[in-house]
């Protein structure tokens, strides 16, 4: 079993919800420090976006955040450099959309991402059918793939069976985005995945708060929170600040906050 | 009727379905109703009788004799400009409308680059009753005004994309985000043989009417077939009728954008393709006065067609193709669209060149009439 994955089982087995952020590469100057910042505030893996021009699946806040790291000049090879310099006590995984990983071959890219460190990866617009190319090159690195409430029954187990890491599951039909409350169709869908599977399962789209968060872990193994966390770096929060932030969401997940 | 329908998910290594997860079952949604309505005589009937009684066809393959004649060639123009809504677009539209009903959806959703593809929907929203709404990048809409008050005239509504280059690519991205939140009761009518699976197959059959008629049309098989290219939907249609014979097949590009000519392989819109890009996959931004070009990307089948020779892939930059319109308007009494007179000044350049030779055939799509190129044609005058 890959670094990844063994790590949120272990995680998930001893009781404790999961906590992803996510966090687009190359954002600020900084950018890293938001990294140590959610690490710091108990963060149990960290996604790092290699910004694409394109983000078929973000909506506003990640769409901005890329824009602005690409206008920096972030490069996916800025990126990893980057995090290659970091000593963080837990997994990285890459998300980021199929034009970056193909276009110097899926090995190339994904042994790129090894030697960086990452030990996981994300392709929103590479669905299983399309996976084989991909999942063929990832030796040692875990394809989290991604289920959503439109999934049929049949095809939540092909993709939890063909998933690592974690399966994650879209809460709602739509793009990335902070929403006031958890979508109705979350839960079902966090309990439908975890009827076929013994990954962990997190929710992601629409995490956004303490009260968010907990909501999801009624069914869910963990949740992915990115817009929220964007919008606060694009409004010019401090790592010190959305350390704050993650540690509210921190706190919800152990139920620690009612 | 239907015995060439054959399902085409990838053209070579080319095509695919690289869309999340969110969009899978509602590709494969379409995918089911097209093929099943694709073999139904009872469809493919209607959309007949709507194609003649609504929309004008078959439309007219035109002799160009004064231009003929100044070019030393036989040039006929398949007239996709005198089709309902101006342009060749319409064809797939009404072919996707009827589907997008059939399958119980209430709503329209398209992007659109020159206007031509989203005054083609708000008709087809009209004719049947469904409500459109058409994403359209800022700078489309400064340079296209008529066709955006032509689509809001049909009761369309026009929402502005500002991300990016504000033009077709960022209007497309735009269109797929607001698909996966309207899946239940909307129906994305793509406007080019583009996307994923099934779109480039099953655009190519709704346009593959300009290359039936023009075949059924001509008294020999032409020399050449040729067509501009943008997403490559009219190139696609026209070319289906002469596959299997002897014409040789030229796809013209705009020259700043040439994904054929100038791009790489790569993965835009959910499937693969070439593509102009950076090293590291960043989609660049395409240039060309004809916003309905302006793309990055081309349909997967022209990408499989340029690998494999079946066609030929070449391009002409702005300043032959307003040229182009002039030469047009004045020898024939045709004012073409900027996108179609990309065709007829690779003609041109080519039969003064010589690369065209002298008697030679040939058979030309004009894609679409220039009224909405008008006020871009007025600034330059
Ligand atoms: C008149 C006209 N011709 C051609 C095109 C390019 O599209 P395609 O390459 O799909 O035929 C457009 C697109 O808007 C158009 O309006």
């Amino acid at each position: 079993m890959n670094v990844l994955e063994t790590h949120t089982r272990r995680v998930r087995d001893s009781g404790r919800k999961l906590l992803v952020p996510y966090v687009t590469g190359g954002l600020a100057g900084d950018w890293t420090d938001y990294l140590h910042a959610a690490a710091d505030a108990g963060a149990d893996v960290l996604e790092v976006g290699l910004p694409f021009s394109d983000p078929m699946l973000d909506g506003p806040a990640i769409q901005r955040a890329s824009d602005a790291a690409l206008a920096r000049g972030a490069t996916i090879d800025s990126i990893l450099t980057d995090v290659s310099r970091l000593s963080l006590p837990v997994p990285v995984v890459a998300m980021t959309y199929a034009n970056l990983v193909f276009r110097r071959g899926a090995e190339w890219f994904c042994a790129a991402l090894r030697d960086a460190g990452f030990s996981g990866l994300i392709v929103p617009d590479v669905p299983v059918d399309e996976a084989d190319e991909l999942l063929a090159a990832a030796t040692g690195l875990d394809l989290v793939l991604l289920v959503s409430p439109a999934t049929t029954r049949e095809r939540r187990r092909e993709i939890a069976g063909r998933s690592g890491g974690y399966v994650y599951a879209v809460s709602l039909m739509g793009t990335t985005g902070a929403r006031a409350a958890l979508p109705a169709s979350a839960g079902e869908l966090a309990r439908s995945v975890k009827a076929v599977t013994d990954l962990p399962v997190l929710l992601g789209f629409g995490v956004s708060s303490p009260a968010t968060a907990r909501a999801a872990v009624v069914e869910a193994d963990g949740v992915i929170v990115g817009s929220t966390l964007m919008q606060q770096v694009l409004d010019g929060s401090s790592p010190g600040d959305v350390g704050v932030s993650l540690t509210g969401m921190r706190a919800a997940l152990d139920g620690l906050d009612a | 009727m239907s015995s060439r329908t054959v399902e085409r998910s990838r053209f070579g290594i080319y095509g695919g379905r690289f869309v999340p997860e969110s969009l899978i079952p509602a590709c494969e949604d379409v995918e089911r109703a097209f093929t099943e309505a694709w073999h139904d005589p009872v469809f493919r009937d209607r959309l007949a009788e709507i194609l003649s009684v609504y929309a004008g066809r078959p439309t007219p393959l035109t002799p160009a004799l004064r231009l003929s004649a100044e070019l030393g060639v036989t040039l006929l123009l398949k007239r996709e400009d005198l089709a309902h809504t101006g342009s060749h677009k319409i064809n797939n539209v009404l072919g996707q409308a009827l589907l997008a009903q059939r399958m119980g959806k209430a709503r329209l959703i398209a992007e659109t680059g020159a206007g031509s593809h989203g005054v083609a929907t708000a008709t087809a929203g009209a004719l049947l009753g469904m409500a459109t709404t058409v994403f359209m990048g800022e700078r489309d809409i400064e340079r296209q005004q008529l066709n955006v008050f032509r689509m809001r005239t049909l009761g369309a509504e026009v929402i502005p994309v500002s991300t990016g280059s504000r033009t077709l690519k960022d209007a497309c991205t735009e269109a797929l985000r607001h698909w996966v939140t309207a899946v239940d009761d909307s129906h994305y009518c793509l406007g080019s043989v583009m996307g994923p699976h099934p779109y480039p197959w099953m655009v190519r059959e709704f346009q593959r009417v300009i290359g039936d008629e023009a075949r059924s049309q001509v008294t020999a098989v032409p020399d050449y077939v040729v067509a501009c290219v943008g997403g490559g939907s009219n190139a696609a249609g026209t070319f289906a009728g002469f596959l299997d014979t002897s014409a040789r097949l030229i796809g013209v590009e705009a020259e700043g954008g040439a994904a054929v000519t100038a791009g790489s392989d790569g993965i835009l819109h959910g499937f693969r393709t070439r593509v102009l890009q950076d090293a590291d996959g960043q989609i660049a931004e395409a240039h060309s006065i004809a916003p309905g070009l302006d793309y990055p990307g081309v349909g997967p089948e022209h990408a499989h067609f340029a690998s494999t020779g079946q066609a030929r892939y070449v391009t002409v930059g702005d300043t032959d193709v307003v040229a182009a319109v002039h030469r047009l308007a004045r020898t024939e009494g045709i004012i073409c669209a900027l996108e179609s007179a990309h065709a007829v000044a690779w003609l041109i350049n080519a039969a003064a060149s010589g690369e065209v030779p002298a008697g030679a055939t040939v058979l030309l799509t004009l894609s679409g009439r220039g009224d909405k190129d008008m006020a871009t044609l007025m600034e330059l005058a």
